[in-house]
């Protein structure tokens, strides 16, 4: 009899057992998706960091009298590139420095030969399109976020979180709407 | 969206396997038809045909259909606006492979992708797609795209594009061999008795009615795949404005695909074959009517954006009772926010240009760039000659031709 009861509570505990490394395991997946996403983010804004000195050295030529908009862009970018630790204050500097790009391309609208040269055309298709990829990682990192951060927070599962400590993710914001659009860049 | 891509992936198995019960039966009945107690025999040739077909198209499809396309690799060089959007649209939905890109030397504006997985796939586009679309309009296509790559629904349309051809050849010599063994068999089934005779009606009836259903089978999965992609589009890009429009753009017109056939027409964003008899159309076309995408996209744009969304606004606009995403997955990702259209600079003749150029760098045109800003575009005949600036007069020199 006594038999028959320890068996049956050893394999409630199994069963348990399994329950939770399920669960554990399937938080570290989610856990993972956020961090590649924000991988992702991680590599366009490098790549943005990397295409900003050849902008402004193709600008300089062309637009001499234009420093103030030229040097904001350089320590926008600058001040982005330090920023390290948290996920909303590097939010915050990416805004900033994509504003200054902004007014920087709404500034070469004053300059025809600017924008006839080839050079500033594949740099302005370059960084609108990397514009677009960092607002296309920023949706699929923020999804990701909010289906680890749902995972935390609701029952069963927030008890394992608790446990192993897993912490919420920070969303990756823009302040306002009108920020989300791309760098204006037209002309023709 | 694991969900939705199990369904899907059950769904196209099922396919898979009624295709090759459908070709054994054939196969059987072909045999039968033949000379009396052939069927074994016909089912053993039916199941090697099928087993060939299937290994070529998942080991080769892809290029098959590429080739068939006339379809020509591009890199990035080639048409930067072209593999931005790809890559953009590729982070948008989480693929971790860039698809491989190709462009069609066509006017009429069309698109495709084809593959074997999400780690080895490409999208093609035609000439006339680039230069009619602008940057949401082509996003909006190329989601669409990534959307049936993601929902893995490239491979088995491939497969079951080549299996519906292979049915329908063997039904095909299946009616020829009643219009040519008919007296012979009449003799040897005076001795089989009434069982050959059902049989041969089994037989008969399999033929005539296999490539039926074979066809009805793969509409059907076609179809509800041309939604579901649509429904992925609006999600990755968040904005379903864009690819309405581009259908609109791509529907609107009238020049005929000339790369395009029976086998292929599935795999395009909008079937690029007209159809003439319209009520035909809509109960086998392997494309829902675009009209019908396009109210769906239109009424769900603006607000907040679902799957769950976009099964609401299918059932209000075709009336029908059962939505198109699976009911797993109808939850499986959060309603998220639309976005604004964003503005594209490029002009139509920039579009153009921009197209002529990608086709010109296939075609071994150099390309140099002058110091007074203009870029020389040289065809290669000219190769190895000097040519003078057009604008400043700088006489620079062609390089020879690499083969």
């Amino acid at each position: 009899m006594t038999g028959i009861v320890l068996l049956g509570l050893l394999g409630l505990v199994a069963v348990a057992a399994l329950w939770l490394v399920g669960m554990y395991n399937g938080l570290v997946r989610f856990r993972n998706e956020v961090k590649n996403a924000w991988s992702q983010i991680d590599v366009q804004l490098k790549r943005r960091y990397d295409l900003i000195p050849n902008l402004i050295e193709t600008v300089k030529g062309y637009a001499k009298h234009e420093r103030e908009t030229l040097e904001a862009v350089v320590q926008a970018r600058q001040q982005a590139i330090n920023v390290t630790d948290s996920v909303i204050d590097k939010a915050k500097a990416e805004n900033m420095l994509s504003q200054t790009l902004r007014s920087l391309f709404a500034l070469s609208e004053n300059y025809p030969d600017l924008k006839a040269n080839q050079n500033f055309l594949s740099l302005q298709e370059e960084l609108a399109s990397t514009e677009n990829k960092i607002s296309f990682a920023r949706q699929y990192y923020n999804d990701a976020a909010l289906k680890y951060n749902n995972k935390t927070e609701m029952f069963p599962s927030n008890v394992v979180a608790g446990m192993f400590n897993f912490e919420r993710a920070d969303f990756f914001e823009v302040e306002a709407t009108e920020q989300r659009e791309a760098p204006k860049v037209s002309f023709q | 969206m694991w969900d939705l891509i199990r369904a899907n992936r059950r769904r196209a198995a099922v396919l898979v396997v009624l295709m090759a019960a459908l070709m054994l039966g054939i196969g059987y009945a072909v045999g039968e038809l033949a000379a009396p107690g052939a069927g074994p025999l016909g089912l053993v040739a039916a199941f090697g045909i099928w087993l060939v077909m299937t290994l070529a198209s998942y080991f080769s499809g892809d290029r098959i259909l590429l080739a068939a396309s006339r379809a020509r690799r591009v890199e990035k060089d080639d048409h930067p606006v072209l593999w931005n959007v790809v890559e953009e649209m590729c982070i948008a939905s989480g693929l971790s492979t860039l698809p491989e890109i190709y462009i069609i030397d066509e006017e009429a504006p069309n698109a495709f992708a084809t593959g074997r997985s999400p780690e080895r796939s490409a999208v093609a586009v035609t000439a006339g797609l680039l230069e009619r679309l602008d940057r949401d309009e082509l996003q909006g296509v190329i989601a669409h795209e990534l959307g049936h790559i993601n929902n893995r629904d490239i491979l088995y349309m491939t497969m079951a594009g080549i299996m519906l051809g292979a049915v329908v050849m063997l039904a095909d010599v299946g009616v020829r061999m009643l219009w040519f063994g008919g007296g012979r068999r009449r003799t040897s089934s005076d001795r089989g008795g009434g069982g050959q005779a059902i049989v041969m009606i089994v037989a008969l009836v399999l033929v005539i009615l296999a490539p039926l259903m074979a066809q009805l089978m793969y509409f059907a999965i076609s179809r509800r795949r041309e939604y579901l992609a649509d429904a992925s589009s609006a999600l990755y890009t968040r904005y379903p404005d864009g690819l309405a429009r581009a259908l609109e753009k791509i529907a609107g017109n009238t020049k005929p695909l000339k790369a395009a056939n029976r086998a292929t027409a599935p795999m395009y964003i909008v079937n690029p074959l007209k159809v003439t008899a319209q009520g035909l159309a809509n109960l086998t076309g392997t494309h829902p009517p675009t009209s019908e995408r396009i109210k769906i996209l239109r009424s769900l744009g603006g607000g907040r954006l679902s799957l769950e969304g976009y099964d609401a606004a299918f059932r209000q606009a075709t009336g029908r009772p059962v939505g198109v995403v699976p009911r797993g997955s109808l939850n499986a990702i959060a309603a998220v926010e639309a976005r604004e259209p964003a503005k594209d600079p490029r002009s139509h003749v920039k579009r153009v240009r921009e197209v002529t150029d990608a086709l010109w760098q296939l075609q071994d045109y150099a390309f140099i760039a002058c110091a007074c800003g203009t870029l020389l575009k040289v065809p290669p005949a000219q190769a190895g000659k000097r040519i003078p600036c057009p604008h400043c007069k700088t006489e620079h020199a062609m390089p020879d031709l690499v083969l």
